[in-house]
């Protein structure tokens, strides 16, 4: 038999006469994690403060007592009780004198972080990456910026145990292969992506919605390798739906589309530190974008869905409302729109259009999409008219939609716009199944916010897989 | 002294030498290759003229999008068919 002991806990110290009647009894071995001369009264106890046999045991509690047949455990028993420890080693009047129950204690192989430790410690871990050496003398921060690692803000180190931890937040296997990233057309392992989602600082529990945008990103309709490629300003962004955002603590209120939540800033990091580490893709790289965009740093932001009048993006998308998405938009920068005299839902739509019409330029037609951020100010307007999502989308398109003439080549003395050959058509401003519409945002402020897109990318969207 | 993972693919680049420049293009085939930006065919139109007019033979060819890289098809299509290509890249 084996027990597993430690001096700070009280039920050990009290089933110590039980342990030493044990041991005249039958073959015994005593490991104790913490004090290798408790108890005192056992004479050859085990020193198991390296925790190894506690580890490879998957001892959560002590004592814990096993019984090994055939070298195989054949039973286990977890803190004190006097009959079961009675039945299970033979001896009907074991502990005599202690009282039939008392719980037992956590192991010193379970505290906080040890685990991990533990599983580096003793040859288990799953990770193939390669160790980079940091010397004793070297600054770990300024190794990662000079091997091109960072976007330009500091990262978190990316330990083996801060890796672990991360993978300890999916099921999943960390060789299993999620998508292959581009722009270097590289497999992206569970392994690889939690690295940099350590790095980017994101929590084990936000790791599934890093997977999931990660998942969507490679797939073709998404086109990541066009969105990093072009000249243009987009980058993925990422929108969550689902319960997994109040799990988390998503931010989904005042200054969404900002700074200062945990979870937006850091999974849409990840995200890009992925892209940039994984798939290859740098600026002045593959990334050849002209100006580039604050969002490029990763932009990610949770849908306000407990009091929305209208389904959700992923709804909307053919997801069910308790089904945790991710979508991947190609978004530019975020353009506000201000309309503080608006009252009636027609009028707002009408408001909305014409800041809608001039995304990537005024007249060009049918080339791009946006998003529409709606606040809860601008929302109660439609929910007070009465007005579904669907009926928005109607007007909204028809306030979209302008005669070609106008927007040709050349009108307003501009030489960019539309073929000539399409002056006699109705133009609608963005492509079939562009425009996405999200409610997000603080109680107060009669604004919304477009972000523009680019038209090379089709928006996506995949579950988040716990 | 601590570690780090490495959070890169770990992977050397591939490094493919550029083909030589032919010295001349007579006798050559010369594939004119439009992205489908805008303006890009102008561009071809022009050098196409130009090609013809020194007796060159070139052949126009066409990606469905910019925004994505060529069809592997289009890019065989191309080495079966050329000795070397003019790419319309940039508006």
């Amino acid at each position: 038999m084996i027990a597993v002991v430690k001096r700070d806990c009280a039920t050990c110290q009290l089933i110590e006469p039980a342990l030493a009647e044990l041991k005249r009894g039958v073959a015994l071995q005593v490991h104790s994690q913490d004090d290798p001369s408790f108890p005192a009264t056992i004479g050859d106890v085990i020193d198991e403060r390296e925790l190894e046999l506690s580890y490879r045991l998957d001892i959560e509690i002590v004592p814990t007592l096993i019984q090994i047949q055939d070298g195989e455990e054949s039973a286990r028993l977890v803190g004190w009780q006097r009959d079961d420890w009675r039945s299970m080693t033979g001896m009907p009047t074991l502990g005599a004198g202690l009282p039939e129950f008392s719980p037992g204690c956590g192991s010193k192989s379970v505290e906080p972080g040890m685990p991990e430790k533990l599983a580096f410690k003793f040859g288990d871990t799953p990770l193939g990456a390669r160790r980079v050496d940091v010397a004793s003398q070297q600054d770990e921060h300024e190794l990662m910026f000079e091997r091109g690692w960072s976007d330009g803000l500091p990262l978190v180190p990316p330990t083996e145990e801060r890796v672990l931890k991360m993978l300890s937040g999916t099921d999943r296997s960390p060789a299993e292969v999620i998508g292959i990233i581009p722009p270097d057309n590289v497999p992206g392992t569970i392994e690889k992506i939690a690295i940099n989602a350590v790095m980017a600082g994101c929590k084990p529990e936000y790791f599934p919605v890093v997977l999931a945008a990660v998942e969507a990103a490679c797939l073709d309709e998404f086109c990541m390798h066009g969105v990093l490629a072009t000249t243009y300003f987009s980058a993925p962004i990422v929108i969550v739906n689902g319960p997994i955002i109040d799990e988390i603590g998503m931010n989904w209120g005042h200054n969404v589309l900002g700074q200062g939540n945990r979870a937006n800033s850091t999974i849409g990091r990840a995200l890009q530190l992925v892209i940039r580490n994984i798939g290859g893709g740098r600026p002045g790289g593959v990334d050849r974008a002209t100006l580039g965009q604050p969002g490029k740093v990763g932009f990610c932001f949770a849908e306000r869905e407990h009091d929305s009048y209208w389904e959700s993006l992923a709804v909307e998308r053919g997801f069910r409302p308790d089904e945790s998405t991710v979508t991947l938009f190609a978004g530019g920068g975020v353009h506000p729109v201000g309309d503080q005299k608006s009252r009636g839902p027609e009028s707002l739509t009408r408001s909305l259009a014409l800041t809608l019409r001039t995304v990537y330029h005024g007249k060009v037609y049918g080339r791009t999409d946006a998003m529409l951020v709606i606040s809860p100010e601008n929302m109660r307007v439609f929910r007070e008219a009465g007005w579904s999502k669907a009926r928005f989308r109607e007007e909204l398109d028809e306030a979209l939609t302008v005669d070609g003439s106008n927007v040709i080549a050349g009108a307003d003395g501009i030489a960019e716009g539309m073929p000539p050959r399409l002056a006699e058509k109705r133009l609608r401003k963005f492509r079939t199944g562009g425009l996405l519409i999200v409610h997000a945002g603080g109680g107060a402020g009669m604004w919304s916010a477009i972000i523009t897109g680019w038209g090379g990318s089709d928006a996506v969207t995949v579950a988040i897989q716990s | 002294m601590s570690a780090l993972l490495d959070p890169t693919s770990e992977l050397q680049p591939a490094q493919r030498e550029a083909l030589p420049r032919p010295q001349s293009l007579s006798d050559k085939r010369v594939a004119l290759l439009d992205i489908s930006k805008p303006r890009g065919d102008v561009f071809l139109d022009h050098l196409e003229s130009r090609l013809g007019e020194l007796g060159i033979d070139a052949r126009r060819y066409i990606k469905p999008t910019f925004t994505r890289v060529a069809p592997v098809d289009l890019k065989h299509q191309i080495v079966s068919e050329c000795d070397a290509v003019i790419e319309a890249l940039a508006d």
